[in-house]
């Protein structure tokens, strides 16, 4: 198991559990869609499994071995909103470059244009920021990627851009991913295996 | 020519006020003591030309203890706000991010100095510290912290649960790096703004606390001893000794409060269009 998910439990509140004792396994070599209606708790389950917040109860297992508190997180989260988890106080250069060096191949991948890399975010549309997200995540030291409703707030034709950008990546480099999406023909498409939500 | 735009004006304005401050600040400090020393020849002379704010019962000139006594305030205001400021900047910060019980130790404390008149725990800790430009220095520090350590405790918290400051935990990044690097450079405008906010307070209270005698010594040109012992002779009809000293404190006050607002519309990204 790549990335296991056992008896995890989980509130905000007292009076609403979200998750209940929800598991989940994902192999090597899988690429899993996880399907649900909105507001049922995937991306709060997308939180947890990538190490963004600690369950009530429960475990996640990276490669056997409980997911690292500290350091280099080996399961990277793409968040839905990229205007989010972009600093706006800086430029993307710098942005891009927080987690690691990324090559220029890698920028060719993304379709990153050097000009983007002086600009605020501010300055950039919400498909371009979600390349630099994207870019961020890819280090060396990443084994699995969580897209959650990655592409949910663009438009149509740069939904396709950027699933067909982060596929390549992801074949070329054998990582492991989980696509959170409520689009089910999406996770049909590009996904070894669909998981509802609710049969969890 | 171009009209000027709002941002424009706003910047010359700031430049105009701290260049004010400034030179009553450097005029006070290079000052030669010889021009308010007692001259009895000039004693209690209403303003004229040659003493614009008139000369006391001793005759000093006004004018130059005016001065030389809100270049002192100016001073040691700056000592106290910078103190005071980055006294908040620390504990804001630890308290946001380490939380628990650290948190609650600063919060109590906040509550604690906020709850009391700052003129009752300034006497208080100006007097335990034996009076003195030190007394009042700290004193001053001591108390104006509360305040900016709550704006900026609640900025962190803020920022400490973005997106990207969480992502960056991820990627493997200290919480020394994500303070330096995010969280910092996020306050550093209200921190700024309220170090500048700080000023006519502190000024205000040193000014206050020696006026009632708690403060700094009778022989040191401040503006507090010079208002205190001037309204024993206000009675007598010398009005200037009171007037022209409370209304440049008052002038200098309010520039240090003007020119607080003016940096926070330019520091303010949402006005910067205007
Ligand atoms: N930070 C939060 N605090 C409190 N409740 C939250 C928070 N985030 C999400 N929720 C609630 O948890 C539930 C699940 O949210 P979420 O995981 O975002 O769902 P999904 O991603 O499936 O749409 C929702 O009812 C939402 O209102
Ligand atoms: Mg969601």
């Amino acid at each position: 198991m790549l990335l296991e998910a056992k008896n995890i439990t989980f509130s905000y509140t007292k009076k609403k559990t979200i998750l209940d004792n929800v598991s989940l396994g994902i192999e090597k070599g899988e690429r899993v869609a996880l399907v649900g209606p909105s507001g049922c708790g995937k991306s709060t389950l997308s939180q947890i499994l990538a190490g963004y917040m600690k369950p009530d109860k429960g475990e996640v297992y990276f490669d056997g071995k409980l997911l690292p508190e500290k350091g280099y997180c080996p399961v990277q989260l793409i968040y839905q909103h990229p205007e989010k988890a972009i600093n706006p106080r800086w430029k993307l250069g710098r942005t891009l470059t927080e987690a690691w060096e990324p090559d220029q191949e890698l920028l060719d991948d993304m379709g990153i244009e050097k000009e983007w890399l002086t600009r605020y975010p501010i300055e950039l549309s919400g498909g371009e920021m979600q390349r630099f997200c994207i870019a961020r995540a890819m280090g060396p030291d990443t084994k699995f990627v969580i897209a959650d409703e990655m592409t949910t707030m663009l438009d149509v034709i740069t939904q396709a851009q950027i699933w067909e950008l982060l596929l390549h990546i992801v074949d070329k480099r054998n990582l492991g991913m989980l696509v959170v999406t409520h689009n089910p023909l999406l996770a049909e498409r590009i996904c070894t295996r669909v998981i509802e939500f609710d049969k969890m | 020519m171009k009209k000027m735009n709002r941002r424009t004006k706003t910047v010359m304005l700031v430049i105009i006020i701290a260049g004010i401050l400034l030179i009553i600040s450097a005029a006070g400090l290079l000052m030669n003591p010889a021009l308010y020393e007692p001259n009895y020849a000039a004693k209690k002379l209403p303003p004229c030309a040659a003493h614009w704010f008139g000369t006391d019962y001793l005759g000093r000139d006004m004018f130059c203890r005016t001065i030389k006594g809100l270049s002192n305030s100016i001073m040691l205001g700056t000592m106290a706000a910078v103190f005071s400021a980055f006294m908040a900047l620390f504990l804001g910060i630890v308290s946001a991010s380490v939380g628990g019980r650290a948190d609650k130790i600063i919060s109590y404390f906040v509550d604690l100095v906020m709850g009391v008149p700052h003129m009752v725990l300034l006497m208080l800790i100006s007097f335990s510290l034996g009076k003195g430009l030190k007394g009042v220095v700290i004193g001053v520090a001591l108390t104006h912290w509360p305040n900016l350590t709550r704006v900026i405790r609640g900025e962190v918290l803020q920022v400490k649960n973005m997106q990207y400051v969480k992502a960056s935990k991820k990627f493997g990044k200290s919480n020394f790096q994500i303070a330096c690097h995010h969280i910092i450079p996020h306050v550093m405008p209200q921190f700024l703004v309220g170090l500048l906010l700080l000023f006519p307070h502190a000024i205000l209270h040193e000014a206050g606390v020696t006026f009632l005698g708690f403060g700094l010594s009778v022989d040191t040109p401040a503006i507090g001893i010079i208002l205190s012992e001037s309204l024993k002779h206000i009675s007598t009809g010398m009005w200037w000794l009171v007037f022209f000293p409370g209304i440049m404190l008052v002038a200098v006050v309010m520039l240090f409060d003007k020119l607080g607002d003016n940096v926070k519309l330019l520091i303010d990204p949402s006005s910067a269009q205007e």
